[in-house]
Formats: C-alpha cells, sequence, structure tokens
C-alpha cells in the first residue's frame, strides 16, 4: 500500500512544475499544457482524498474537472487559432498592444 | 400662522432646487437666458421673504427643545447613520436671510451686468445660480455635519463652475482648478474630523453633540485632533493663512459672482461653521488659541498684499481674506456671536463693494485702479461705493466700526494681546488701502480716451443704492439701539484713530503726493516686493504642487512602470537569458502577470503557514 | 464504502433562476438557426426577455429558503440578493449590446446565448453552497467570459484579451481548484456548513490554512484584487465595451458572493487571522487602483483601475465583518453595478469616425455637442466619485461607517482620503466634456434605443440607490442575516 503522503508529494511536484512551466514557457500551447498539468495535479490529490477518506466527493469531482478541463481545452485552442490567424505567429510576448 | 416652522423652512430650501430643476431640465427655458433669470430671480425672492418671516419668529424665542427637524436618510440598525433636515434657530435663519437677499439682489445686478452675454450661456449662469442659492441655504440650515458636509461640498462645486463660467479664458479655468483643488485640501481634514467625531460621539447630528458637549458626556479624547480636522476644512473655505492663495486668483470669475460667493456668503461658510459648532471648539482650547492666531495673522498679512495690488477686485480679494481673518480671530478668542455679527454686515457691504466695482468696471473695462479715475461727477457711482468703504474701514456710525470694534474688544477679553496687535494694525491699513483704491478710481483725474460711456444701467445703480441703505441703516440701528460690548473706554477712539489714520494716509499719498507712494514704495522696497509676489506663498503652492503631486503621479506611474513590474521582471530575469532582460522591461505581457497572481499565491501561502506557526 | 446508491430528490425550485436564464440561452441558440438570417436583432430580445422572466422569478422567491442537492445549491435572501443585481446587470448589458455589437463586429446568436451561460454561472456562484458548484459555476461563468471578450474576431486588441483573460483565469482556477482539493483532504468534505464545522477548521489544520490561501487566490483573481489585478485593465479595454461591463459588474459581483459566503461560512472561527489579511489587501488594492487610474488617457482603461479601487473600497466592508460590514458590502455592489454599467454604457454609445471612442480627449466638449448624454455620463461618474446624493455616495458612506464602528477608524480614514484622490481622474473627464473646446470630429452619440433605456435605468438606479437608500439597504441588511446564523 502506497501511503497517502507519496500522492501528495507527486499531486505537489506536478502543480509546481505545471506553475513553472507557465512562467518560463512562452508559447501559449505550451503554457496552457501547463495549466492542465496544475488541474491534474489537483485531481491527483482529490482522488488520494477521497480514497483515504472513504468518500466518492473527491472522484466525483475529479470527473467534473476533468469535464471542465476538456471546456477549456475547446475554448482556450479556439482563443489560440484566432490570435493565431491575425498574427501568424504564437508567443504570447507578441501579446503587448495594451500596457501600462 | 402659515405653517410650522420647518415647513418654511424647506420652502426656503426648495425654491431655489426646484428653479434650478427647471432650469436644468427644460432646455427651452435655459436657452431662453433672461426668462431663466426671471424664473430664478423669482425664486429666490420669495426664498428671501421666507427666510425673513422666520427669522422674526426664530429670533423671538429661545430654543429649548431641539431646533432641528430631520428625516432619516441612511437609516441603520438603531439610529438612523445619517439624517437630512433643518435647524431653525436664529444663527441659521439669520444667515439664511443674508443668503437670500445678497443672492436676490446680485442675481438681479447681473440681469444687466450680463447683458452682452449670449442667452444659452446666461440660462447656464442662472441654473448654476439657483443651484448655488439652494446648496448655500442647505450648508446654512444643516442639522448635521454629514448634510453640512454634503452642501459643503456643493457649494464648492458651484463655486468652480462660477469660477469657470468664462472656461473659454484659460485663466478662469485655471482658476477655478486651483480654488477646487486648495478648498478641497482643506476638505480633506474637514471629512477625516467628521467621521473620527462620529467615531468618538457616535452621531453627527448638532443638537445631540452640543448637549452631550454641555453634559461632559462627549469623549474628550482625541478630540483636540478632531475639531482641528474639522477646522481644517474652514481654513479651505473661508480663506485662512496658508490655504487662502486661492480666493485672490478666483476674481476671474464673473463680478457679480464675487460679490455673491468670494465675498458675502459661501467663503464665510467656514466661519458660519465654526459658529455653529463653537459648543464643541470651546471645548479644546488650544485649538481655538490656533484658530485665533491664524485669524489674525491672515488679517495683517492679506492687508499687507492689497496695499500692493491694482487689479481692484484683486483688492477687494484680499479685503475679504483679512476680514475672514478678523472674524475667525474673534471666534478663536471666544467671541462667536461677534463673528457672526461681523460677517453679517461684513457680507452686506462687501457685496456692495463688489457689485460697485462691477460698475466701474463696466465704465472702464478693466480692473486697474490706475487706468480708472475721474469719476467725481458720477455720484451714482462712487456715493454707494465709498460708503460701504466707509464702512469696512470702520467709521462712525456704519455697521463695520461697531462689528469690528466688537471683534477687537472680544480678542482682547480673550487676553490675547498679540492678535489684538496684529488686527490693530490690520484695521490700520484697511482703512489705508480701500481709500488708496477711492482715490485712484474714483477721484484720480481722469485718463484720457479711456472712460467710454458714462451710462450706468439703472437695474445695477439701483441694486447699489439698496445695499448702500441697508449697510447706513445697519450702521444707525446699532448706533441708536444696539447693545454696548463691554470694551475698554479707549478702544472705540484706538478703532477710530486707527481708520481716521489710514484714510488721511491715504489721502496724503494719492492725492497730496505727500509722501510720495513712490518714494515710500521705493523705502520699503524688499517688503514691496513681497507683498507684489504675494510673499511667495502661490509660487510655494505651485512648487508644492509641481514637485508634490506631480512627483507623487509620475513617481506611482514610475513605481508601477518600473518597480512593481521590475520586481517581477528581475524575478522572471532569474529564469531567462541575462540579455533577454532589457526586453523584458516592457510590459503588457501575460507572462508578467502570471508572474503576480504566483507571487500573490506565494505571499498568501507564506502567510497561511506563518499564521499556523 | 456504503453500497447502496440513495437517489436524492431534486428539488428544481432552488435552480429556477439559473434554469430560465440557461432555457433562454439554449432558446437563443436555437432560433438562431431559423430564419431571418440577415438580422439577430430579435436574439437581443429573447436574451432579454429571459434575464427578465429570471428578475420576476428571483423577486418572487423573496423570503424562501430554498435547498436542492445536498445543500449544494441554496437559493436563500442572500443568493436572491445577487440574483437581482445579476440579472440586472446582465439585462442592462444585453440591452447596451442591441445596437453596439452589430455595428462593431457582427452580431450572432452565440454572443447573446453566452451572455446568457455567463450569467447562468454567475447565479450558480451566488447560490453555491458547496465547494464543487463553486467551482463549476466559476468556470461556466469565466469560460463564457473569456469567448466572449476575444469576439471581435477581426482585431487584435479583442484578441489579445482574451487571451490574457484566458491564460490568467484558467491559471487562477487551477490554484483555486488545488486549494478545494486541500481543503477536502483537511476537513473530508467541500460542503461549506461542514467545512465550518470540521475539527481541521476550528485547530487551523496547516493542510486547511493552505487550501484557504489557494482559495484566495482563484476569488482574488476574480475580483482583481492587488497583486491578482494585473489582467484587469488590458481586458477591460480589449474587450467588446459591453463585455467589459458585464465583467466589471456581474462576474464581479459573482466572485463576491462566494467570496463572503466562503469567508462568513467557512472562515468562522479564523476571523483575526483573515482581518489582518484583508485590511492590507484592501489598503494596498484602493491606493494602487486610485494612483494607476490617475495616469490613464482612456477611459476603458481608467474605469478598468477605477473598479480595482472599488473592490479595495468592498474589501474595506469584508474588514468591518458582521451584519453591518457584510450588508454595506451587498449595497455597494449594487450602486457599484448600476453606476459602472452605466459609465460602460455610455462609452458603448459613443464612436467617432466608425470607431470607439475612448481616450479622454475625445469627450472634450461633449456637453456642448450632446448635453444629455454628457449630463448622464457625468452623473455616473459622480456617483463613482461619491458625490451626494447619489448611489455611491450612501454606498461609501455605509462602507466607512461599518468600518468605524468596527472599529477600523483609519482603515476608514484611508479609504476616504483615497476617494478624494480619485476625485480628480473622475473630475478630469467632466473638465474635458464640458470646460474644453470639442476637438473635430469628436465622440458623438450613436442612436440605440434599447441602449439610451438601458442608460435611463441605470440612471434611475443611481439617483434612486442616493435619494432613497432606505428600502435597498434593508434588502441587503436582509439578505446576510442567513449567512450570519
Amino acid at each position: 500500500m502506497v501511503p497517502e503522503s507519496y500522492y501528495l508529494g507527486l499531486s505537489a511536484t506536478l502543480f509546481s512544475i505545471g506553475v513553472v512551466g507557465v512562467i518560463v514557457r512562452r508559447n501559449p500551447l505550451v503554457m496552457f499544457m501547463s495549466i492542465e498539468l496544475m488541474l491534474n495535479a489537483a485531481n491527483l490529490a482529490l482522488v488520494a482524498f477521497g480514497h483515504r477518506l472513504g468518500s466518492p466527493d473527491g472522484q466525483v469531482l475529479v470527473f467534473f474537472v476533468m469535464a471542465v478541463a476538456a471546456a477549456e481545452v475547446a475554448v482556450g485552442l479556439a482563443i489560440i487559432v484566432t490570435i493565431f490567424r491575425l498574427r501568424r505567429r504564437l508567443s504570447v510576448d507578441d501579446l503587448n498592444l495594451m500596457r501600462w | 400662522m402659515l405653517t410650522g416652522s420647518p415647513t418654511l423652512a424647506l420652502v426656503v430650501l426648495g425654491l431655489p432646487a426646484a428653479s434650478f430643476l427647471a432650469l436644468a431640465l427644460l432646455r427651452p427655458l435655459r436657452r431662453a437666458g433672461r426668462l431663466a433669470g426671471g424664473v430664478s430671480i423669482t425664486a429666490i425672492g420669495a426664498a428671501f421673504g421666507a427666510a425673513c418671516l422666520l427669522w422674526l419668529r426664530a429670533t423671538s424665542r429661545a430654543p429649548l427643545t431641539s431646533p432641528s427637524t430631520s428625516w432619516a436618510w441612511i437609516p441603520a440598525d438603531g439610529e438612523p447613520m445619517a439624517t437630512v433636515g433643518v435647524m431653525v434657530d436664529e444663527l441659521s435663519m439669520t444667515m439664511a436671510v443674508l443668503v437670500t437677499l445678497v443672492s436676490f439682489l446680485v442675481q438681479l445686478y447681473s440681469l444687466a451686468y450680463l447683458v452682452d452675454e449670449p442667452a444659452p450661456s446666461l440660462g447656464r449662469y442662472y441654473a448654476y445660480h439657483s443651484l448655488f442659492a439652494f446648496s448655500m441655504l442647505g450648508l446654512v440650515l444643516a442639522p448635521s455635519f454629514v448634510q453640512m458636509f454634503v452642501f459643503w461640498e456643493l457649494v464648492g462645486l458651484c463655486s468652480y463652475l462660477l469660477i469657470g463660467f468664462w472656461y473659454d479664458r484659460p485663466a478662469a479655468a485655471r482658476a477655478a482648478a486651483k480654488a477646487f483643488w486648495i478648498t478641497k485640501l482643506g476638505d480633506l481634514g474637514f471629512v477625516a474630523g467628521i467621521v473620527m467625531l462620529w467615531a468618538s460621539a457616535g452621531t453627527f447630528d448638532f443638537w445631540t453633540l452640543f448637549g452631550q458637549a454641555a453634559g461632559g458626556t462627549l469623549p474628550t479624547e482625541g478630540l483636540a485632533t478632531i475639531m482641528f480636522l474639522i477646522y481644517l476644512g474652514a481654513v479651505g473655505k473661508s480663506a485662512q493663512f496658508p490655504l487662502h492663495i486661492w480666493l485672490p486668483d478666483a476674481m476671474e470669475g464673473p463680478t457679480p459672482v464675487s460679490a455673491l460667493i468670494h465675498a458675502a456668503t459661501m467663503v464665510t461658510a467656514g466661519v458660519f461653521m465654526v459658529t455653529r459648532a463653537f459648543p464643541l471648539f470651546g471645548l479644546v482650547p488650544d485649538v481655538l488659541v490656533l484658530v485665533a492666531w491664524v485669524g489674525a495673522f491672515t488679517a495683517l498679512l492679506a492687508a499687507s498684499m492689497a496695499c500692493v495690488e491694482s487689479d481692484i477686485k484683486r483688492v477687494l480679494a484680499y479685503s475679504t481674506v483679512s476680514q475672514l481673518g478678523y472674524m475667525m480671530a474673534a471666534a478663536g478668542a471666544g467671541a462667536p456671536g461677534e463673528a457672526f455679527a461681523h460677517l453679517v454686515t461684513h457680507g452686506v457691504f462687501k457685496a456692495l463693494l463688489f457689485l460697485g466695482a462691477g460698475v466701474v468696471i463696466h465704465l472702464f473695462h478693466t480692473n486697474d485702479v490706475f487706468r480708472m479715475g475721474g469719476l467725481t461727477g458720477l455720484p451714482a457711482v462712487w456715493v454707494p461705493f465709498v460708503l460701504a468703504t466707509l464702512a469696512l474701514a470702520g467709521i462712525w456710525p456704519l455697521p463695520g466700526f461697531f462689528t469690528k470694534e466688537a471683534i477687537l474688544a472680544g480678542v482682547l477679553e480673550g487676553g490675547f494681546v498679540g492678535p489684538f496687535v496684529l488686527l490693530a494694525a490690520g484695521a490700520f491699513l484697511t482703512a489705508f488701502y480701500m481709500f488708496r483704491v477711492v482715490f485712484l478710481a474714483f477721484f484720480a483725474p481722469a485718463h484720457g480716451g479711456h472712460h467710454g460711456h458714462h451710462h450706468v444701467p439703472t437695474l445695477m445703480a439701483a441694486v447699489c443704492w439698496t445695499l448702500a441703505g441697508l449697510t447706513v441703516a445697519l450702521g444707525l440701528r446699532t448706533a441708536l439701539v444696539g447693545e454696548h460690548h463691554p470694551a475698554p473706554a479707549w478702544l472705540p477712539w484706538l478703532s477710530l484713530a486707527l481708520a481716521l489714520g489710514g484714510v488721511g494716509l491715504a489721502w496724503s499719498m494719492y492725492r497730496r503726493g505727500v509722501p510720495d507712494p513712490a518714494v515710500v514704495a521705493a523705502a520699503l522696497r524688499p517688503l514691496e516686493w513681497m507683498a507684489r509676489r504675494r510673499y511667495g506663498l502661490d509660487g510655494l503652492f505651485a512648487a508644492a504642487y509641481r514637485w508634490g503631486l506631480l512627483a507623487l503621479a509620475s513617481l506611482v506611474g514610475w513605481v508601477d512602470r518600473y518597480v512593481v513590474d521590475g520586481v517581477l521582471n528581475v524575478l522572471s530575469a532569474w529564469t531567462l537569458q541575462g540579455g533577454d532582460r532589457l526586453r523584458r522591461l516592457q510590459t503588457g505581457l501575460a507572462q508578467d502577470y502570471v508572474y503576480g497572481v504566483a507571487l500573490g499565491a506565494l505571499c498568501l501561502l507564506v502567510l497561511a503557514r506563518w499564521a499556523w506557526s | 464504502m456504503t453500497g447502496e446508491i440513495v437517489v436524492p430528490v431534486v428539488g428544481l425550485s432552488a435552480l429556477l433562476p439559473a434554469l430560465v436564464v440557461v432555457g433562454a440561452g439554449g432558446l437563443v441558440l436555437l432560433l438562431d438557426l431559423l430564419p431571418p438570417r440577415a438580422s439577430k436583432a430579435h436574439l437581443g430580445t429573447v436574451a432579454l426577455a429571459g434575464l427578465v422572466a429570471a428578475l420576476l422569478v428571483t423577486v418572487s422567491r423573496w423570503g424562501t429558503d430554498d435547498r436542492a442537492f445536498r445543500d449544494m445549491v441554496l437559493l436563500d435572501n442572500y443568493a436572491l440578493f445577487f440574483d437581482v443585481v445579476i440579472c440586472y446587470a446582465a439585462a442592462l448589458v444585453v440591452m447596451l449590446s442591441m445596437d453596439y455589437v452589430g455595428r462593431e463586429g457582427g452580431e450572432s446568436g452565440e454572443y447573446y446565448a453566452l451572455v446568457l451561460f455567463s450569467t447562468t454561472g454567475m447565479l450558480l456562484l451566488a447560490s453555491a453552497g458547496d465547494l464543487i458548484v463553486v467551482f463549476l459555476a466559476l468556470e461556466l461563468m469565466s469560460l463564457s467570459l473569456y469567448v466572449l471578450a476575444g469576439f471581435f474576431k477581426t482585431r487584435l486588441v479583442s484578441g489579445e484579451a482574451s487571451m490574457k483573460y484566458f491564460l490568467l483565469g484558467a491559471f487562477a482556477s487551477s490554484f483555486l481548484l488545488y486549494g478545494i482539493a486541500m481543503l477536502y483532504g483537511a476537513t473530508g468534505s467541500t460542503n461549506l456548513d461542514r467545512i465550518a464545522g470540521s475539527p481541521a477548521a476550528r485547530d487551523g489544520d496547516p493542510l486547511y490554512l493552505v487550501g484557504l490561501a489557494l482559495l484566495l487566490v482563484g476569488f482574488g483573481f476574480k475580483i482583481s484584487t492587488v497583486p491578482f489585478h494585473m489582467w484587469a485593465p488590458d481586458v477591460y479595454e480589449g474587450a467588446p465595451t459591453s463585455v467589459t461591463a458585464l465583467i466589471a459588474t456581474g462576474s464581479k459581483a459573482a466572485a463576491f458572493a462566494a467570496l463572503i459566503r466562503v469567508l462568513v461560512v467557512a472562515l468562522r472561527g479564523l476571523q483575526p487571522d483573515w482581518t489582518a489579511l484583508l485590511w492590507s489587501l484592501a489598503v494596498v488594492t484602493m491606493t494602487l487602483g486610485n494612483l494607476a487610474a490617475l495616469a490613464q488617457s482612456n477611459l476603458k482603461r481608467m474605469l478598468a483601475y477605477s473598479s480595482i479601487a472599488h473592490v479595495g473600497y468592498m474589501l474595506v466592508g469584508l474588514v468591518a465583518g458582521g451584519a453591518s460590514g457584510a450588508g454595506a458590502v451587498l449595497f455597494y455592489l449594487l450602486a457599484y453595478t448600476f453606476t459602472t454599467i452605466g459609465a460602460f454604457g455610455v462609452l458603448a454609445l459613443c464612436q467617432r469616425a466608425g470607431e470607439e471612442a475612448v481616450e479622454v480627449s475625445e469627450y472634450a466638449g461633449l456637453a456642448r455637442r450632446n448635453p444629455v448624454l454628457a449630463a448622464t455620463l457625468a452623473l455616473f461618474l459622480l456617483s463613482l466619485i461619491g458625490i451626494p446624493p447619489l448611489a455611491g455616495f450612501v454606498a461609501k458612506f455605509y462602507l466607512f461607517g461599518a468600518a468605524v464602528r468596527g472599529g477600523h477608524v483609519w482603515l476608514a480614514v484611508i479609504a476616504v482620503l483615497n476617494s478624494a484622490v480619485a476625485a480628480y481622474y473622475y473630475l478630469r473627464v467632466l473638465v474635458y466634456m464640458y470646460m474644453r473646446e470639442p476637438e473635430a470630429g469628436g465622440a458623438g452619440y450613436v442612436p440605440s434605443f434599447a441602449g439610451g433605456l438601458a442608460l435611463a435605468i441605470a440612471l434611475i438606479g443611481v439617483v434612486a440607490l442616493g435619494v432613497m437608500p432606505a428600502p435597498f439597504a434593508d434588502l441587503a441588511q436582509g439578505a446576510v442575516t442567513p449567512l450570519l446564523r
């Protein structure tokens, strides 16, 4: 039996990798993938907690999160494609028309 | 009995409000110009009648119960947090009569004075006037600090609008903004003081507060700070040193506006407030000492600046600042009644001075006293003005003599010898600078080619004569039936001697040329140089504004641009190639915002950890 | 594990307002497929009808305390109050959009459907009694708004706004979700009441505190407190003005609804801890918002910073705490919603040479060209300053009064000073409108019946709230009582 803290450790690591990915990468697609990683880190934590608590709430929430993540993918990709059509380039550094 | 007093007071308040709403909402009426003026004048005239009626009633009874009637405006559990209402007592009704009377006369006068103004802009002018009358009456009748503050801000707004009435003149627009911001500076203190007073006393209502003050239940801890902050509001509005600098510039507005707002009514709101709240100020002697000294200093400072000014309206403006100083000094010395009496008489004759100056300006199309003169043959022009000048200088038996003497007596009685000396010197200068203007503007030899038409519109002359008659009547009434203040016997003679001395010096210098003004100016060069530059105060404020406020704004802009983002950029630079750093100084980049979120999250996490341990 | 699955009794009545709105959204999508193809104006009317119906439903249910899905959705007075605010905001936005969207970037059924879907999310957020619902409703609202922000597909700024909003929003949401996971792990439940009653909440379990901090990140982003505010100016500037109005009012109100519920219900035991935190957040947020607004020349951007500052003021009410503090925040939100929608509405109805007019200089001399519109904008701005007797003044008064009563005199003084500074940038717009010569081809009014009506309603609201605040204040107070039991 793997102890719960291992799951939590993995989850925290995944979350951190996600945060660092969003911060470091310039390509919106990759940033977006990092965000997905953060969501999945949360999912992992939820499942682990649900398992410990013996309640289905955690698992149920995970399904909701997956659905929401799928919707987010659809919207996110649509926005990225729209920008790409106008710009023909894909870097968040180009998105600086509006500032201070 | 027509109706109950509160109802009648509401009528006084409602008439100008109705007139303003009509002018604001009915565009054709507003654009009709003179018709709009008629509406506004009728409303304020009727309000004047109602105010007189109330005044007669209010003076005949002593308020045993609360004279205020209020309705809950902002409710809360338990007592309402804020109320609106009217407070009908002698103080408020005397002030209401003054406000409605001067408003009425000034609006009438404006019909003739602004005869060349296009109709739509004249309509706008009267809409502002109605709004002002409403706001000022609301301030005067206020039964609580909240309502007073609300209308306090509104009169400030009206003053802004009316100073900037000719907004296509850059000087007028600048002066309007200056007046607004300088008074706003004082208002900050005022509002902070009110909030703190509420925090400690739990009410805004004057009557309740006075009850607490009399009964000794008002928490005295921090009261001095609170009253000082509230006094700051009066410093701004009543042009006390060092915030007096906005008033001379406010003369860019039309002359009738200067007469109404910047001489007779709005600027006296500060003195009125101190008088109204005197039961509270009375508990903090330290603040009162400050009020007295600042008032006396302002009186002398402004009087000295008036001596070197050549713009007739600015002379009058400095004179207003100076007289407000007298009132404040009296209030600070513990004689608010004397201060208020001077406020009322000053309101009448200072309005007359401005309106008289308006007539002269109308004739010469200039404000410069050195380009006027040769009016000996036009008594309709100079007689009212000279009467008001005598009143201001304090010549027996005009009202200025009595009220100024009462102030001097009050200050002396309060044990304020220093302020007394300043005020006495100011009295001498007052007579001097006013008669300097009279001799230069009216009786100097005519300058060729400058006096265009020598016709004074009947309406303007009529208004001036009315005010002159009123000035004389007020003086005679006091001389015959007025109560006499217990003052040293030498005081009236000193006061009269100072005034006559000032008149005599002005006569000798500007009629006889002995001593020659130029020689005197040369002898007192440093002083004159400083007075002409307004003792550098305007420059100081301008610099403070430019270097202070603008520096603050740019600092904030800079901080926002470089420090906040810079911190984030430094953080991001760690993860990036060093060569990227310069580019990263630009923001608008999603990445930097991500840093913000991440940084915030980090802070919160640290905090959560810290809160736990 | 319990073996049997208990089929819960589903009472849909607690969902009624949200159901009406989502139904209207579906109807709009359906009607979009049917002729007439050329004009989509009727879809706006359908959307508006749906929102008005939801508003009526909300009003009719006032005073009932409805629960569904094992307390996951609560339709108490608190939720109903926010439902009214949100429905009002959404309805005014739809009215403003009717001509604006068609003029600027092609009207379509999706636009109205998305507005309705995001409104549904907001309504659910206000009723959420469970963190799962908080997350789902927040995402429903946000995903629709991300798309709406980029609705003008051919404009780079719109796309940029959408992209920034999306990336940052998703980033912040994942913090929120992680926080929910932590709270679940610490307390064993996602229900707010049960979380509040758990031992972890009482003892200040580290996992619990970490979860709360992460939750605050998510909410802080949605209501745009410093330092999570940076998206707001860019998104407000780039998004279609009508959408900006919705983001600034509806989504903010909904996020506040959930935040207050979480703070008041789930954090009851930790009051002193989060008071210090909120105190500093409030001061930083309002000060930074106001000072940054001073430097703006773009009106949308200025209003964005100003709305950040207003969030700071609302946090003052949360610091004050208690019924009077929370009630003051609710009242403030109501006043703020009317005023802000109005201000953005005027911008939506002004254009210059076929372009949206957003620079202050374009409004020079507006009073001469269109006195009514100038006076309307002036009133909204005066209300934002807090000039009596308009809504903004009374709302500020309540808020700062609550702070003083709660013993936070210094916070109130800082807030008052802040609002004095804020007067400067609002008044600058007034100076431009009233005291500057009109520029050649400055901003002009684009006639729009629905838009004009929306402005009129907002204006009536602003004046009514200021002149007779008593009934509305009573409603706000009544709305917070179920929370404080």
